[in-house]
């Protein structure tokens, strides 16, 4: 090779142009599978300050879960607990009566045909508690003191609240239909009650009176489903109640107690008043039983928003604790930023790098919270007999939470190090 | 391709923008070639890592066109720059810049990460440089387990494994005792009868004699001491020109 001569030299600059591109292949890159063996290995050079690092985001992440999966477990306690029997049960009550826009009693003479007629209703009655006269109350014999030291009350009550309270008999039959259209004087107790009133048995034919009037006793309940206050009363037909002391007052307001099949409820809840009195549904109130949903909801929202708010500050504090380190460790590995680049790293190859470094410990961070979560769940639950149950949409989004943490996290630091000059970073 | 020099400055200059404005670097002409020695000297902030800075495409030149093999790096984008620094310029430290928690071997095998070397085929090729750099027995070692001249004998591997057509060397000897330094000169002087392209950037002068071309450095001006003997070199500085 001979040295050219100047003039054959800018010749051949001229020839030349500015000179060959590089080939597209030869540009900088970094594969994604690098990207993540570099952060692994990042993470791994100093396993103590990154386990202390992802702390924060594994309390915020671990109590995120046990929040959530608590929660769900107490409200499937709650699911348990409303059983068959409360989901079947309506009560209609008489607002016309004590709001006092009706005069008399709301329910018309045929409420319990008018509502056994409607689909899903097993039975239906009317009930009131009986109000006696001054100086009439419930004895044993004609003569003598009253039974204990309070007042034994008196129920009048369809047929159909019997049946509906699902009473268990001891002895004898419940009245019926019979009793109630001839208004017999026939009286069912409870067997506390009937104790009190000195009834061992049915065989003597026992009788109580009200005030003057003989109740022949023809049945002993032994306990209720529903309504367990009927156990406490003398309960009659109403009819007879009617004759006797007259239709409920506006203190003691009738009322209804229906059951249902399984499911009907809400729609029989919202058919009844129709069907009592088409003209003057307004003057009815039906209870449904509490919708399940909205009770496991009025019970998680209260305590669950301050556990997650709880959650959400611990979240921030790891957040910043990632920040924190990770800023450091742009500071720290400053020199290896700079060689990175003399390597043929760009700048946004080492923003990608710490990015992916802080999203691994966030991600780390959230695997082990959500472990640690999930284990609280059962343990609770196991210490409560409990079932634990987290929904799978919480343990999938823990982590995920986790990583979007250390993403942000790490945004600020992995910008500052992209920016730092390799020149300047090589000095050192 | 011999032909073509590996460095090739026109006119390149560098002056950081003010103000007042630094001229760093003042316009000068070079041309390396294939297989040559250059040692450049000068004292502290003469301008020597300007310099180096803009041989490695650390830096932009503010003037001129700087050719690498060739290829303009003028106005590239940084992406091209980023690929050229890496494939076709190895770095060497006075501090090493070995990361200090991976082994040799790994370190070796980070100058292929960004250049799209597979990933199957990095580790033989670190072995290879670690063992063409006489380090074949260490190959695992962490650097906190190896002497300084080890550690600047794996640097010199990481620099060579991406199979550049530059070395530079910046003081390579500046942090090792005589003796360490002579079997890293050794070294060196070993790649160059290979026909690799060394430029060695140092303030000793004992260092600056093994070159086959020693350029100096002073306040920014690049010049070549009269007398030697540089075959296939053109060096000027612009003021030169100006005034021929």
């Amino acid at each position: 090779m001979t040295p050219p001569g100047r003039g054959a030299r800018r010749a051949g600059r001229r020839r030349k142009g500015r000179g060959r591109r590089p080939d597209r292949a030869a540009v900088s890159r970094f594969a994604p599978r690098d990207l993540l063996s570099e952060a692994v290995a990042g993470i791994l050079q100093r396993p103590a300050r990154s386990a202390l690092t992802a702390l924060g985001t594994v309390l915020g992440i671990g109590a995120f879960v046990a929040v959530l999966g608590l929660t769900a477990t107490t409200s499937s306690q709650i699911d348990g607990r409303f059983n068959a029997l409360t989901a079947t049960e309506v009560t209609v009550e008489d607002v016309g009566a004590s709001d006092g826009s009706a005069i008399g009693v709301s329910f018309p003479e045929d409420a319990a045909a008018r509502i056994e007629r409607l689909n899903g209703v097993s039975h239906a009655g009317v009930y009131w508690p009986v109000s006696l006269p001054e100086g009439d109350s419930v004895r044993a014999s004609p003569v003598g003191a009253t039974v204990g030291e309070e007042e034994t009350q008196v129920a009048a009550a369809g047929p159909g609240v019997l049946r509906a309270a699902q009473p268990t008999l001891k002895e004898g039959r419940l009245f019926d239909a019979y009793h109630e259209r001839e208004a017999v004087p026939v009286a069912v107790v409870g067997s506390g009650m009937a104790a009190r009133l000195g009834i061992t048995t049915l065989e003597s034919r026992p009788v109580v009176f009200i005030g003057d009037r003989p109740f022949t006793v023809i049945g002993i309940m032994g306990d209720v489903r529903r309504k367990a206050d009927l156990l406490l009363s003398v309960v009659v037909p109403a009819t007879i109640a009617a004759q006797e002391w007259g239709e409920p007052g506006t203190g003691t307001p009738a009322r209804m107690l229906n059951s249902t099949r399984l499911g009907a409820a809400a729609q029989v809840a919202d058919q009844a008043p129709l069907a009592l009195d088409p003209a003057h549904p307004e003057r009815f109130k039906a209870v449904p039983p509490p919708d399940p949903k909205a009770l496991r909801d009025t019970v998680g929202s209260d305590l669950n928003q301050l556990f997650l708010l709880l959650a959400v500050v611990c979240l921030v504090i790891g957040a910043v604790g990632i920040a924190n380190t990770t800023l450091v460790a742009v500071l720290e590995r400053t020199g290896e930023i700079g060689l990175r680049r003399t390597l043929g790293a760009r700048g946004r190859h080492i923003t990608s790098q710490f990015l992916a470094e802080s999203a691994a410990l966030g991600a780390l961070g959230g695997l082990v919270g959500t472990a640690l979560g999930t284990l609280t769940v059962v343990a609770v639950a196991m210490a409560r007999q409990w079932t634990p149950v987290v929904h799978p949409a919480t343990l999938l989004a823990a982590p995920l939470i986790g990583l979007v943490t250390g993403l942000l996290a790490g945004g600020y630091p992995a910008w500052r190090a992209s920016r730092i000059e390799p020149a300047e970073a090589l000095r050192r | 391709m011999s032909s073509v020099p590996v460095i090739e400055f026109r006119g390149v200059g560098l002056t950081y923008p003010g103000p007042p404005p630094v001229p760093a670097f003042l316009p000068a002409d070079l041309v390396v070639s294939g297989g040559e020695y250059v040692t450049i000297t000068g004292p502290s902030g003469s301008g020597k890592s300007t310099f180096l800075n803009i041989a490695g495409l650390i830096d932009a030149p503010t003037r001129g066109h700087y050719l690498l093999d060739g290829v303009d790096t003028t106005g590239l984008p940084d992406s091209e720059r980023a690929g050229l620094r890496g494939r076709r310029i190895g770095f060497v430290f006075q501090s090493f810049h070995l990361l200090p928690h991976r082994s040799a071997l790994e370190n070796v095998a980070l100058a292929m990460v960004y250049t799209g070397v597979r990933r199957r085929e990095r580790a033989a090729r670190a072995r290879e440089a670690l063992v063409r750099v006489g380090l074949g027995h260490r190959i695992d070692a962490l650097p906190t387990r190896l002497s300084g001249g080890e550690r600047q004998r794996v640097a010199i591997a990481r620099a060579l494994v991406a199979r550049p057509s530059l070395l530079l060397c910046d003081e390579p000897t500046g942090n090792l005792d005589t003796a360490t330094a002579a079997s890293v000169l050794a070294l060196l002087d070993d790649l160059h009868k290979d026909g690799m392209t060394l430029v060695v950037i140092t303030h000793d002068t004992s260092v600056a004699a093994r070159g086959s071309r020693t350029l100096t450095i002073r306040d920014g001006r690049l010049t070549e001491p009269p007398g030697r003997d540089t075959p296939t070199a053109v060096l000027r500085t612009a003021a030169d020109r100006t005034g021929a």
